[in-house]
């Protein structure tokens, strides 16, 4: 492993109204690591993971990825949000894979996965093409590049989203529970399609409920309780003999 | 004494139309359609100004959609045309205007311009209801894909709005064929002022105000047709169900039934 940070979360607290969702989370991921958050519902790793790309806005600490401070500029020693141009920049960097898929309805497969490529990165057509065309291949639906996504199962709409995810070449791959609207009988194919990618040396950070998938493909496992990181370790010490009471509680639960 | 209904009268007026009628036709269709597109446009634009973040736009765009929705149009209609020379004096709509390859008369003009202000303020409730019910994550997935918003807006969240937005604008160009009639109360020269004239002359009003009638009737199937076709064509792109063109016109037919279990309706 690396040393290199791509992300650096450093004591970011989210509110919600009166709520705090995240009371001073910190979490380095490095490059090529695959880190899974795991945790009872409500424990706030969707709210942690959608801050990383700036889907919310934080109320305190810092998030870097690849050294750039993400949604906020210093400004006389305060954090200001940035513009929404400089966050989109930002947001290249970062794929982000959706619990229910958000492909866009109105376009086939393969004109969800170069929309952004072609309008954001302005990427040739035929460039974005051949390349869409490559990562359909990779996740196993090069025969449904010109199928609309109400078409396609709950699985293979999963796959076009990380092929979409991926076009934009991003540094950092977020997975927010990425197989918990699936069909017991698909969730296999996408788990599959992520652990190639882990395996290819992609970062990533998934939250998921799956612990097989933990076990099997994550570098890391990172426990998440009442807005709070309360352990974390490889997946050899967290599943045999996790220390923190509340983490055997859960695991007792789940596994 | 009852007059009897002079039927030669009424057939004349549907199957001899003379030229002037025809220039009257044409020009309800004219008005309309131009009304209707800057209603469209007055409509998107009020639209995204209510949903700003910037304060003073959102009052802007809501008190727009406030007062013209508040107030009758015919009143509009003769504040635009006749309200410069009443408050300040002057006035706004010459006799003609010229557009370079054509001109109009000003009553046609601020007739347009009256009708396109009143629709944009019911188009602006429509576009942000189409706008609304485009699913959150569509943003959020093209947001988190780099793209900025008014691009997310334009490529994302627009195209499925139309699907919503089609339908409940075909009502309203129906309605705006309709209510061009008030504009004869300006003097523009379209069916309702043409049979009105009619009118005046002979003291036939059964026979002239039910032909124009007949001739509204002709303009809105005319119209209903196309938008079936539209409506078609907009939902190929995504639907499983593809239904032909007279599959939707039967599902507009059939017993209510018939149009929740059949292909139609459900979705």
């Amino acid at each position: 492993m690396s040393s290199n940070p791509i992300v650096c979360a450093e004591g970011v607290v989210k509110r919600f109204g009166r709520l705090e969702v995240l009371k001073g989370v910190t979490l380095d991921v490095h490059a090529g690591e695959t880190v899974c958050i795991i945790g009872p519902s409500g424990s706030g790793k969707t709210t942690f993971i959608r801050c990383i790309n700036h889907l919310e806005k934080i109320d305190g600490g810092r998030i870097e990825v690849n050294g750039h401070l993400i949604g906020y500029r210093e400004k006389n020693g305060k954090l200001v949000e940035d513009t929404e141009n400089n966050i989109a920049r930002q947001r290249c960097e970062i794929g982000m894979v959706f619990q229910r898929f958000n492909l866009f309805p109105h376009m086939t497969a393969l004109e969800n996965v170069i929309e952004a490529p072609v309008r954001v990165r302005k990427a040739s057509k035929h460039e974005a093409v051949r390349e869409a065309e490559a990562l359909l291949e990779r996740v196993g639906l090069a025969d449904k590049r010109d199928v609309y996504p109400g078409k396609l199962s709950g699985g293979q709409q999963q796959r076009v989203a990380i092929a979409r995810a991926l076009a934009m070449k991003p540094a950092l791959m977020l997975f927010d529970e990425p197989t918990s609207a699936l069909d017991p009988e698909t969730i296999g194919e996408v788990l599959q399609a992520m652990k190639e990618l882990a395996e290819a040396g992609m970062t990533m950070i998934v939250v998921t409920h799956e612990m097989g998938f933990a076990r099997e493909a994550a570098d890391r496992v990172v426990m998440m309780d009442d807005g709070c990181v309360i352990e974390e370790g490889t997946p050899e010490h967290f599943f045999a003999a996790p220390s923190h009471e509340r983490t055997k509680q859960f695991l007792s639960k789940i596994l | 004494m009852i007059a009897a209904f002079e039927w030669h009268i009424f057939w004349d007026r549907i199957f001899h139309p003379d030229h002037v009628f025809a220039q009257a036709l044409w020009r309800t269709i004219y008005i309309a359609v131009a009304a209707q597109f800057f209603g469209v446009v007055l409509g998107l634009v009020s639209a995204l100004m209510r949903m700003s973040k910037i304060l003073p736009l959102r009052i802007l765009g809501g008190l727009y959609v406030l007062v013209v929705r508040g107030t009758p149009v015919i009143v509009q209609i003769f504040f635009i045309y006749f309200g410069a020379n009443l408050f300040l004096g002057f006035d706004l709509f010459p006799r003609t205007i010229g557009f370079g390859l054509f001109s109009l008369s000003g009553a046609v003009v601020a007739g347009i311009v009256a009708l396109s202000i009143n629709e944009g303020a019911y188009m602006s409730e429509i576009v942000r209801a189409g706008i609304d019910s485009v699913d959150k994550g569509q943003m959020e997935a093209a947001r988190s894909l780099g793209m900025p918003q008014r691009l997310a807006m334009r490529r994302i969240v627009l195209p499925q709005a139309a699907r919503v937005i089609v339908p409940p604008l075909g009502n309203e160009f129906n309605n705006m064929l309709k209510t061009t009639s008030l504009l004869a109360f300006i003097g523009v020269y379209e069916l309702f002022l043409d049979a009105d004239i009619h009118y005046s002359a002979t003291f036939k009003p059964s026979e002239y105000f039910a032909a124009v009638a007949f001739w509204y009737l002709v303009l809105t199937v005319v119209w209903s047709v196309i938008q079936a076709w539209i409506e078609g064509r907009l939902a190929a792109s995504e639907r499983a169900d593809r239904l032909s063109f007279w599959e939707r016109v039967r599902s507009a037919w059939a017993p209510v039934p018939d149009r929740l279990w059949s292909r139609g309706g459900a979705r």
